[in-house]
């Protein structure tokens, strides 16, 4: 028989089938249980074992050579017919993918955050206060009486309650009520109530109202009381906060006595500057701008505070958070901290994940 | 506070420059607020002389001046001043030199065909005067060239801002002896004779009301003129920002300014009878001087005669009896008033003056004689008139206030070491004066403080003193002690809380915006609760700054209002904060709370989703309890119950609660009427989060978590499809169901709410996929039935029937 003549017949008829389903008949025609090729191997079993060793291997050959091309052929295909379908699937990716909502965190908010971070390392802990205060936590028990002139700087805001103290409520003018209520509760607490080491962040409110001074603004206030904390100390921390907040090394500070009621000797602090590109940057002294006010808590605030003045003294500083989030990324217009304008808080809020570490620095590059 | 470098010497005796001054200043506590240079205006200008004049060939009013300017070549210049001849000396402005009346800039020029080069000035055209007659006419031997900044002698002006306790500083004599004692330069004391009075004073002066007025010293002068001041005067005066009146009154300003002094000088034609410190009657009016009338009351001191009041003592005088052109006999007053007094009395009339400022900070009280004597010398000096003797009604309190300072204090408190001697130095030239070693006083001195230092209380204050004139600078920084190993975490539970569920919010795409605390009224009323009512502001800055916010709500509202109006389509804002209730004992409760408003476009148009998407409550449940859930509530036991209040769409909207009472959080959607108020278009959804009711967690933080092994088995998944009345609240099935095997239901979900074809009317059929867990080993026909038993039974009793 002549097999090759076969074989070229079927290879042919397999390499032109065009489809998978020609390519089955042709399997079944050619392998099938009624197949030709499959007739072939059943004639073996009728030959002479001379025969079938002549015989055996070509049929075989013949078998092995079809049932390759229908593998090749069967893949080919295949490949063909997946390489039309993934082609009529082509999208335009240019197109955009669903948007989904970015949000931020305000300044402010991420500011105290690097604040609490930066004196969580020098032992501070975190205390609050009521925003809606007393006159008497808010001024009298800051060394502040009744006819103090100092109250008249404070620009208050009042309410026309009095508690039930008998005491005149008011809008805190700062934060500095959170140093009396922190050692009356650390002396209610502890017998002795010190030694004490807390910032406060917090809202505060004066009736004033300009590009830079809004009538509501916030504030952190840091007080330390100890056995021998001196003015040394404070400058210190100073320098230290500033360096770490500002991530600079260059921080240089200008500490000019000044007057507090709370504080003695008090202290206004200025902070030097570089003009870069007509805009001041911190570090350097090229000039100075005033950033906070300080000083060794009065010894009639630690009174009120029921400590002894003799066994305790400290130091006490409050600086504006707005301020300094002001200086340290940009923004020049206090008033648009309290609009909600969503295009301001795209550009000047911050991701949820720039959350403030040491590790990492607190700051968030532009 | 202003002043001239000149006026600061003739109490000084210095070298220093006008920047040596300003740093010396700020470093000693007198912070500088602005240095003028009124020479650097002048710049440009110089004396020279005229040459000759001649007519201009083409213009009748113009000469061509031939001008000496002290060097080089005389200069032509073009003048239409009338006064313009030969051998004046005026002022030239020379080409480049500004014009401080117009900032012109002068430039070489041609005026009608004939070369000009630079203009000779007016008085006002250099801002010295008003005088625009004819050019400044300088003396014949002014010397030509010299910069006329020079001639004139202009000072720089210093302008100070002085702390609320240093009243010796209001005072320009108390700031020169400030600096001398920081060593730029010496202090001139100064010298008064006293005036001996050549006849009784014929006026009665008495305080009745030695409270208010514990000292009140008098004097009349007669046959004084009064006029405009002397030209020494005015300028001083004019430095400090004080407008010449006259010269009597100029003189009172001069002692106030210079000493910080507050005299008054009556008319004494004005007055009848005596003239007496007392209470002022309930309902008394005086006309002041600012041309204003004030009703006062009986806890006022004022000084008055037969006729009424002439005076608020320490404040203001009076209209009627104050010095004209025509006085020519005056009451010279200087008192010493209660300070308390003075500041209540300026606080109650609204009524600011340097006089209060002096008087409520307290002036010195010895200063009285010495005072009077000076003001006396000075009128007589300018004014001529003889003085009577002087009346001393009362007297001022005298005891010095002596502090126990031990030097040892400055480096403790101070931070740095001061020789002992330098201290005592520091503190003699301040006027304090120091002695050591006496009884009883052990290592301390015994400081005595001067008159004009009523802030000087304690050792601290002098602490103070001496480390601000040694320098503050010299102070070295000392790190504070810091506890061994890493730094512990300060935060408190509350404040993790908040960080955390502020950053969650942020994630969730919001965007976090910082309101005010106050709002209108009106807003605010909208959302307030209960709890005794609003906390509304006597003195707000405006009507729309009133309220204290009982929610953070309406300053969401407003916001998503402006943001609408700048263009905005879609919104989702946040704030963090506190809302204000009334708490106990008079105080308030202030509540940490998460308000957000989700408004206008969920999602844009899309080219795969179409129209725009708006907001529903399901949007805002949905953020509620993953916020919720980060703040650690929880949330799996949490109720959604009710309609969440006025505000709110009263069929879209809940509240969640924990046990019937504790709301944690309200949300829904905005009622259509509030969405009015606050001139919203459209649906907006929101809600808010009562952080501080959500329940701490107990206990001491454990890090490590329950143990948890996944289970060897799969779990298998069960559908069921209930009928239920319409009104069952789904979530009360999906609770039954979840709760009706606890062994094997690990959760039930439900995912279809169908109503219609094949629903009986009044009805809904609710489908839930039910995961039930295995333990030991898998279930068997007759387990899932006894639990699809269960389920059914659990639902049964909300009315619920399965569907075949």
């Amino acid at each position: 028989m002549d097999y090759a003549a076969t074989a070229k017949e079927a290879l042919s008829r397999i390499a032109e089938a065009t489809d998978l389903d020609t390519l089955e008949a042709l399997r079944v025609e050619f392998l099938g249980k009624q197949g030709s090729i499959s007739g072939l191997l059943k004639t073996l079993g009728r030959m002479s074992p001379e025969e079938r060793k002549l015989e055996g291997p070509r049929i075989h050959g013949l078998r092995e050579s079809v049932t390759e091309a229908l593998t090749e052929r069967k893949d080919a295909l295949e490949a063909a017919a997946l390489e039309a379908r993934l082609a009529s699937e082509t999208i335009d990716l240019t197109l955009p993918a669903p948007e989904q909502p970015v949000g931020s965190v305000h300044p402010v908010s991420q500011v105290m955050d690097e604040l609490a971070e930066i004196f969580a390392d020098m032992g501070f802990a975190v205390a609050t206060g009521p925003e809606i205060e007393d006159d008497w936590h808010n001024f009298t028990a800051l060394n502040m009486p009744e006819t103090h002139p100092a109250r008249a700087m404070h620009d208050t805001f009042y309410f026309p309650d009095h508690n039930e103290a008998g005491r005149e409520m008011l809008l805190r003018t700062h934060t500095s009520p959170v140093q009396i209520r922190t050692m009356l509760a650390s002396v209610k607490e502890n017998p002795g109530g010190a030694p004490l080491r807390i910032i406060a962040p917090g809202r505060v409110y004066r009736s004033d109202s300009d590009a830079t001074h809004t009538p509501m603004f916030h504030q952190i206030e840091a007080l330390v009381i100890d056995r021998d904390i001196h003015l040394g100390h404070l400058k210190w921390t100073l320098e230290t906060f500033l360096k770490a907040f500002f991530e600079r090394e260059d921080i240089v500070l200008r500490l000019r006595p000044s007057y507090f009621p709370f504080t003695e000797p008090s202290v206004e602090v200025d902070v030097g500057y570089t003009l870069v590109d007509g805009k001041r940057v911190v570090g350097g002294s090229q000039g100075w701008m005033e950033v906070l006010g300080s000083g060794m808590v009065n010894r009639r605030v630690i009174e009120f505070g029921g400590l002894d003045p003799d066994e305790w003294q400290g130091f006490a500083f409050g600086v504006g958070v707005d301020r300094l989030a002001m200086l340290k990324y940009g923004m020049d217009d206090l008033r648009a901290f309290f609009d909600g304008d969503v295009r301001w808080l795209s550009h000047y809020g911050f991701s949820a994940l720039d959350v403030p570490t040491l590790s990492g620095g607190v700051g968030t590059p532009a | 506070m202003k002043f001239s470098l000149s006026w600061l010497k003739r109490y000084l005796d210095t070298e220093a420059t006008v920047d040596e001054v300003a740093a010396t200043l700020n470093a000693i506590g007198i912070e500088v607020e602005g240095v003028e240079d009124p020479a650097a205006r002048l710049a440009g200008f110089r004396i020279a002389r005229v040459l000759t004049a001649a007519r201009h060939p083409d213009a009748d009013k113009l000469q061509v001046l031939a001008v000496d300017t002290g060097e080089g070549k005389p200069l032509q210049v073009v003048c239409g001043a009338p006064n313009a001849r030969e051998g004046l000396v005026g002022v030239l402005g020379l080409p480049g030199a500004v014009v401080p009346a117009n900032g012109m800039v002068l430039k070489k020029s041609a005026i009608r065909g004939v070369e000009s080069n630079g203009m000779m000035c007016s008085t006002r055209e250099l801002e010295l005067g008003e005088d625009h007659d004819g050019i400044i006419e300088l003396s014949k031997d002014a010397p030509v060239g010299m910069p006329f900044a020079q001639y004139h002698g202009a000072s720089p002006i210093i302008e100070v801002a002085i702390t609320p306790n240093r009243p010796d500083c209001m005072g320009l004599f108390g700031i020169a002896r400030d600096l001398a004692a920081a060593g730029l330069g010496t202090l001139k004391p100064l010298a008064v004779e006293p005036v001996e009075g050549a006849f009784p004073c014929p006026v009665e002066i008495r305080t009745d009301d030695p409270e208010g007025c514990p000292a009140f010293y008098g004097r009349v002068i007669r046959g004084v003129k009064d006029g405009p001041s002397p030209q020494w005067l005015q300028d001083q005066l004019l430095s400090a920002g004080q407008r010449p009146i006259s010269a009597l009154v100029d003189i009172t300003n001069y002692l106030m300014l210079g000493h910080g002094r507050p005299a008054h000088a009556y008319d004494l034609a004005r007055l009848n009878g005596p003239v007496v410190a007392r209470r002022a009657r309930e309902g008394e009016t005086v006309v002041a001087l600012n041309e204003k009338t004030y009703t006062l009351d009986g806890e006022m001191t004022v000084i008055a005669d037969d006729t009424g009041v002439h005076d608020i003592a320490g404040i203001m005088g009076g209209e009627h009896s104050g010095c004209s052109e025509e006085t020519t006999d005056v009451l010279l007053e200087i008192a010493y008033f209660d300070p308390v007094r003075i500041a209540k009395t300026g606080r109650k009339l609204n009524l600011t003056s340097d006089a209060r400022s002096r008087f409520e900070r307290g002036i010195d009280p010895q200063f009285l004689d010495t005072g009077l004597d000076y003001l006396t010398a000075l009128i007589q000096m300018i004014c001529g008139g003889e003085a009577s003797h002087v009346v001393r009604a009362g007297a001022p309190p005298a005891t010095p206030k002596i502090v126990h300072f031990a030097p040892s204090l400055t480096e403790r408190l101070g931070g740095v070491a001061v020789p002992a001697d330098e201290q005592q130095r520091i503190l003699e030239a301040l006027g304090f004066s120091v002695v050591a070693g006496q009884a009883g006083f052990g290592e301390a001195w015994a400081v005595t403080v001067p008159g004009w230092r009523p802030d000087i209380d304690g050792a601290a204050d002098i602490v103070e003193e001496v480390v601000r004139i040694h320098g503050l600078d010299k102070v070295a920084s000392v790190p504070l002690p810091r506890a061994d190993g890493v730094a512990r975490p300060t935060a408190t539970p509350m404040q993790k809380l908040e960080r955390r569920v502020r950053r969650a919010a942020a994630v969730r795409g919001m965007h976090e915006a910082v309101t005010w605390s106050f709002i209108p009224e009106a807003e605010a009323s909208v959302f307030a609760e209960g709890n005794g009512g609003l906390w509304i502001l006597a003195n707000p800055i405006s009507e729309d700054m009133k309220a204290m916010r009982p929610s953070l709500l309406p300053g969401l509202l407003s916001a998503v209002r402006r943001n609408f109006d700048r263009g905005a389509s879609g919104l989702r804002l946040f704030e963090l904060g506190r809302r204000y209730l009334r708490g106990e004992a008079g105080m308030s409760d202030e509540r940490l709370t998460l308000g957000f408003v989700l408004a206008g476009e969920k999602t844009p148009r899309g080219w795969a989703t179409g129209k725009p998407a708006t907001f529903d409550a399901f949007d805002a449940k949905g953020e509620v309890l993953a916020l919720l859930a980060e703040a650690g509530a929880p949330v799996e036991r949490l109720q959604v119950m009710g309609a969440a209040g006025p505000q709110y769409h009263p069929g879209q909207s809940a509240t969640l609660r924990l046990g019937p009472k504790n709301v944690l959080a309200r949300f829904g959607m905005l009622h259509p009427k509030v969405a009015r108020q606050f001139d919203i278009d459209g649906p907006v959804a929101l809600a808010e989060i009562h952080l501080d009711a959500i329940p701490a967690r107990k206990g001491a933080a454990a890090f490590a978590r329950a143990h948890y092994a996944p289970p060897a088995l799969q779990a298998v998944k069960r559908d069921y499809a209930f009928l239920v009345p319409v009104e069952t609240p789904s979530g009360d099935l999906v609770r039954a169901v979840q709760g009706a095997d606890k062994a094997n239901i690990v959760l039930a979900r439900l995912f279809d709410d169908f109503r219609g074809a094949g629903v009986p009317e009044g009805q809904k059929s609710l489908a839930l996929e039910v995961t039930l867990q295995p333990v030991d080993k898998s279930y068997r026909e007759e387990d899932l039935k006894a639990i699809t038993d269960k389920v059914t039974a659990a639902a049964a009793k909300f009315g619920a029937v399965l569907r075949g």
